[in-house]
């Protein structure tokens, strides 16, 4: 999304049906009885999306904001059917937070936030959380005990998490 | 792959980072312009302009709506992006309002006693929120149009801190007519104005703010 801010038509494209494909699925499973509907929202959402490309904040990410801007748009979708009150908010959220964790543009929010924790710390989660080691496989890797891999991979993800959550006022 | 996206990512311009506070800026300063124009023409600057400026109250009048109209532009720059908050920017507010808060209640206190009640009411308390109110339409209208083009999630939100900022604007352009000189009368019937064109926004906000 960077580079297409700044203009890179081709990576802009990628970005644009990547997109498409997961918000097919976000509206799908969201609209549920009419997801004959989904590809026009998806068409609405992509098309907002670029038009208000602008405000997305390079220091957020980007997942986040093209989701928000996708529930904006499913919200409005239901006022207008009137049937608003039928989709409890809980719920919303939760379907909500499973989506951003998912997809090209989350993979890369997911990069630059480690990419941000100390090295050691970075190899540790890479082994458990991604590559599915198990804690005692780590910890025998790096000579360390098995409790301290824990703690370390604990803080780390702990981290990890207040990075990728948006952040409140953090820009000037 | 897809024909919407070749569509839009066809000749791609690029954007710049300060493309939200660029197009409030240039909603907040036309809508500005009007209504200094509009206080000027309509209203008339006042006759003891000369003079007055070399007095402190001169500048609290314009310095008071200008911060709340910053900070209320700042807190816009957020909400103009989806799902995001403005609250760490909203609390500065309370600076201005305490700080002449603090001067009207200081001055009233020294005053005697016999001399609040200009003191408070002036010459046109009666008035002053009503034209600080009709003043703020035009920078209202400036900034409905910039976070149109944006995309704001909390509309009810947004629409009051944008007539917040409307209301500092058209405060400021009043107060090139308006002669009174009372710390407690700027305290009470400005802010009355300027929260009154707050209120408007908060109500309008839901309709106004939609977008597509």
């Amino acid at each position: 999304m960077l580079a297409s801010l700044a203009g890179d038509a081709a990576a802009y494209r990628t970005l644009l049906e990547t997109l498409e494909r997961e918000l097919g699925s976000f509206f799908r499973r969201r609209l549920a009885g009419d997801a004959a509907e989904a590809p026009d929202l998806v068409q609405e959402t992509l098309i907002a999306i670029h038009t208000r490309r602008g405000t997305y904040d390079t220091s957020q990410p980007f997942a986040g904001w093209a989701y928000a801007i996708a529930r904006h748009k499913l919200v409005d979708h239901f006022r207008r059917r009137g049937r608003a009150a039928s989709v409890p908010l809980d719920e919303g959220v939760a379907l909500f937070a499973a989506d951003d964790i998912r997809g090209a543009d989350a993979r890369h929010d997911l990069e630059n936030a480690l990419a941000r924790l100390p090295p050691a710390t970075q190899s540790l989660i890479r082994d458990i959380k991604l590559r599915e080691l198990s804690h005692a496989e780590a910890a025998r890797l790096r000579g360390m005990s098995e409790t301290a891999a824990k703690v370390a991979a604990h803080r780390g993800m702990k981290k990890l998490a207040t990075l990728l959550r948006p952040q409140k006022g953090s820009r000037p | 792959m897809s024909d919407l996206a070749r569509q839009l990512s066809d000749g791609l311009a690029p954007v710049s980072p300060s493309f939200v506070s660029r197009r409030l800026l240039v909603g907040l300063g036309a809508g500005a312009l009007v209504s200094i124009a509009f206080v000027l023409a309509v209203l008339g600057v006042r006759p003891d302009l000369v003079p007055a400026m070399g007095t402190g109250m001169f500048w609290a009048k314009l310095a008071y709506p200008f911060a709340l109209a910053l900070i209320a532009g700042l807190a816009a720059e957020r909400l103009g992006r989806p799902a995001a908050s403005a609250r760490g920017r909203l609390v500065w507010l309370a600076v201005p309002f305490l700080a002449v808060a603090a001067l009207g209640a200081v001055q009233f206190l020294a005053a005697a006693p016999h001399l609040r009640q200009t003191l408070v009411m002036g010459e046109s308390a009666r008035v002053c929120p009503f034209l600080v109110l009709a003043s703020s339409l035009a920078p209202f209208a400036g900034l409905v149009w910039a976070m149109r083009g944006l995309a704001p999630t909390r509309l009810g939100e947004t629409g009051a801190v944008i007539g917040l900022a409307a209301g500092g604007a058209g405060a400021f352009a009043y107060a090139w007519h308006c002669t009174e000189s009372g710390g407690a009368f700027l305290a009470l019937w400005y802010t009355a104005g300027i929260l009154a064109a707050a209120a408007l926004g908060a109500l309008l906000g839901p309709y106004l703010l939609r977008w597509k």
